[in-house]
């Protein structure tokens, strides 16, 4: 048996084979809108898919997790019908289920180590996780999330993005007070400014942020901390810190003509659109432009959220990637959504130069062709350039989609605090404790640009380890490691 | 929340608004700007912080009402808050023993130019204060910055105060000073900025100028702000907004800072019901 996808034009991978398909808005119909894209499992399609669960004694999958969910007992609570139970068990391990179902990689985590990969394909954990966040905003029993007794203790956490948000949920869990400091008006970090609405609607990240309140957590929005306030001043008030203040300064393909109008950071173009809603301008203040040809440099899920955000909102879009489609950072899902609503895959196509016109509005991309050669040091093979054989198609917009380096504002403002080379604030990759003392550090911030649960990874390790510290605080070791 | 104390019409499109915003107060340094954003349904926009007070734990912006933010913020009375006031943000205005510094400011730049003059002043330096306006009704704050300066220069367009003429005769003005300048800071719009470093320039004074750009978080994090300086890009809101105007590429700032104008005009268009 080989299933379709809904364009009924490529045969889907024989991988695919027995899990339940989530139903998705159709492609004709979804580039018309930023509605979700995918509409989550009904709760019978929920229930079949966990039956396949094996329910191992010894699972592949749990290890491949981040945060450590106790997957097969999720699965197993779906296919008893008992979705609160499940909820509870997510909610032991990962505070943001509805967003991490959505968001995370599970193809290179969880799903890839599930003994069922190896026979046919692996059981649909993302959307199980998924359809449990989502029962739980409707139907879930809305029990107060039950919190240790006070500590008397106070954590500043800087930065309200994935990180800070799963530190603050298991330290307020623990007893103790938490203030989240986030420079933006907005809570959310990354899920509000970068992931588009059509992937992670805002609605949930609000109701993520909602549960923060329900615990208890203090939030304050419009703070910069290493601007309106230093992390040595607020070390005078509370106990402990956690840095969580992401990857947040773009990069630009090095190039002329970066500075031409029509061009963008993938930050400042997600930011107009989600942050601030652009894509409802006239009725949203912050302009964005009616753009006819878009060109997206990068090929990772940043460069398709770019691109499928552009076509949505009109432009015929390309997608311009040194490699090849084989070497694409970006999941294979995102690149599937992508190819079926339209977007163009410029493969071995790197632009050198753009090209302006005589109101220094860029008009063109001047690209070389590449061809793969040797693996690099990652393993994929490098591409090298072909000589004379530049060409040039004609954009009226380039959104530069190659990746962040952490914010400087924080390294910058706090004396004692080790960075890397990279801009990274160096931590224990165990705890997350920095060379600055009661400073703990995580996230994109201190790993470079990674991935939503990563963060979530390390903002649970820090609060392990800080709540482990305000119990019977060490001396402090020499931040090393990272 | 950040309520607005005051928010009067200074002159003729130019607005002033006190802001209480304590811990913005306690942190602000001159030459940093916050990021405004009027109400939920406002851009963000930099404005120049031009007056603090700690202990009140309020700040000051001078604005001017020209595009649909500026005109919302306008609307907004005493007693009502603002969505965000986010800061202090870029970096304070270099600051030191220099000798003789000459301020030069126009527009709101009369405003930043006032605790500029009023630091350098405090620490050891001969301060002349520069301001420059169409006309004189069109001046303000002349006795705050009297009140930080050993001279205040006035010229106007028209005449109608100080010396007649515009920001061409700050050659003459800083060559008639008995005390040699030994550097320039100019505040104002880009224009001013720019025909300001054209005069300075053959006399080798360093000037240094405090740009405007586009921004959107004023934190580093979208880079709309690229200007370039010294043949390198920087971004204004992280790398300055204070930067050498002998260096700085006014020809692509001043088309940067137009990338909008057609959208601009169409949201205030539609504000108004057009």
């Amino acid at each position: 048996m080989t299933e379709q996808n809904e364009t009924g034009s490529k045969p889907v991978k024989k991988m695919d084979l027995n899990r339940r398909e989530m139903p998705k808005q159709q492609p004709e119909v979804r580039i018309t809108n930023f509605q979700e894209v995918a509409l989550g499992y009904a709760a019978e399609t929920a229930i079949e898919e966990a039956m396949r669960c094996l329910q191992c004694r010894k699972p592949g999958c749990v290890p491949n997790c981040p945060v450590g969910i106790d997957i097969p007992g999720f699965i197993a609570a779906i296919d008893q019908r008992d979705f609160q139970s499940g909820v509870n068990i997510l909610k032991q391990k990962n505070a943001l289920p509805s967003v991490c179902g959505r968001v995370c990689p599970q193809e290179e985590q969880c799903e890839s180590g599930c003994i069922l990969t190896k026979r046919k394909s692996s059981v649909a954990i993302g959307r199980l996780e998924r359809f449990l966040g989502d029962w739980e905003a409707i139907l879930g029993d809305d029990a107060p999330p039950e919190i240790a007794p006070a500590t008397g203790k106070k954590v500043a956490i800087i930065g309200g993005g994935p990180a800070g948000l799963t530190a603050a949920v298991d330290l307020a869990r623990f007893g103790h007070s938490v203030i989240v400091f986030e420079a933006l008006h907005k809570m959310g970090g990354v899920l509000s400014y970068g992931i588009p609405e059509f992937r992670l609607p805002k609605a949930i990240v609000d109701r993520e942020v909602n549960y923060l309140r329900r615990l208890g957590v203090e939030m304050r929005t419009d703070y910069i901390i290493g601007k309106t306030r230093s992390i040595d001043s607020l070390l005078e008030e509370v106990d402990a810190v956690f840095v969580a203040t992401g990857a947040g300064l773009p990069w630009f393909m090095e190039m002329p003509g970066n500075n031409l109008n029509g061009v963008y950071s993938a930050n400042e173009y997600l930011t107009r659109i989600n942050l601030m809603k652009g894509y409802d301008f006239p009725s949203a203040a912050t302009p964005v432009k009616q753009h006819r040809k878009v060109a997206v440099l990068g090929g990772g899920n940043v460069a398709m959220d770019c691109a499928r955000t552009a076509l949505r909102l009109g432009a015929e879009v390309s997608i311009l990637y040194r490699r090849s489609r084989e070497e694409l950072p970006a999941r294979l899902e995102e690149v599937e959504n992508a190819e079926e609503e339209g977007i163009i895959f410029r493969y071995l196509t790197l632009p050198v130069r753009a090209i302006g016109d005589d109101h220094f509005q860029v008009k063109a991309l001047e690209c070389i062709r590449m061809e793969l050669g040797e693996p690099d040091a990652s393993g994929r093979r490098s591409p090298v350039r072909v000589p004379e054989s530049e060409f040039v198609l004609d954009f009226d917009c380039v959104i530069h989609a190659i990746g962040n380096s952490p914010n400087p504002l924080i390294p910058a403002s706090t004396p004692g605090l080790e960075i890397s080379k990279r801009g990274t604030i160096v931590t224990d990759l165990e705890t997350g404790m920095t060379s600055k003392e009661r400073v703990w550090s995580g996230g994109d911030v201190a790993s470079g640009a990674a991935t939503v649960i990563n963060a979530m990874g390390a903002g649970r390790r820090a609060a392990t380890s800080i709540h482990a510290y305000l119990c019977e605080p060490v001396p402090w070791p020499r931040g090393e490691g990272a | 929340m950040f309520r607005l104390l005051e928010n009067k019409m200074l002159v003729p499109n130019l607005y002033h608004a006190l802001i209480s915003a304590p811990d913005v107060a306690k942190a602000a340094q001159a030459g940093q700007f916050v990021i405004i954003r009027p109400t939920e349904a406002s851009e963000r926009i930099p404005l120049t912080i031009s007056d603090w007070d700690a202990a009140r734990g309020t700040v000051s912006v001078v604005y001017m009402k020209v595009g649909k933010t500026t005109a919302e913020f306008a609307a907004l009375t005493a007693g009502q808050d603002l969505a965000t006031v986010a800061g202090p943000l870029g970096n304070p205005m270099e600051m030191g023993l220099f000798g003789h510094v000459v301020c030069v400011g126009g527009c709101y730049g009369l405003a930043s130019i006032y605790p500029m003059a009023r630091e350098l002043k405090r620490l050891g330096n001969r301060v002349t204060i520069v301001i420059e306006g169409r006309s004189s009704y069109l001046l303000y704050w002349q006795q705050k910055l009297r009140s930080v300066s050993d001279d205040l220069i006035v010229i106007t367009r028209d005449g109608s105060k100080g010396l007649p003429g515009h920001i061409n005769n700050l050659t003459g003005v800083i060559s008639r000073q008995a005390v040699p300048v030994n550097r320039v800071i100019i505040n104002g719009c880009n224009y001013l900025m720019m025909r300001g470093s054209q005069e300075t320039r053959p006399l080798g004074i360093r000037t240094i100028v405090s740009l405007n750009t586009l921004m959107i978080d004023g934190t580093g994090m979208c880079g709309v702000c690229r200007c370039t300086v010294s043949g390198s890009t920087k971004f204004a809101c992280v790398d300055g907004p204070h930067f050498d105007g002998h260096e700085v590429d006014w020809d692509e700032l001043n088309k940067r800072r137009g990338a909008y104008l057609v959208e601009e005009t169409q949201v205030l268009r539609s504000s108004k019901g057009e």
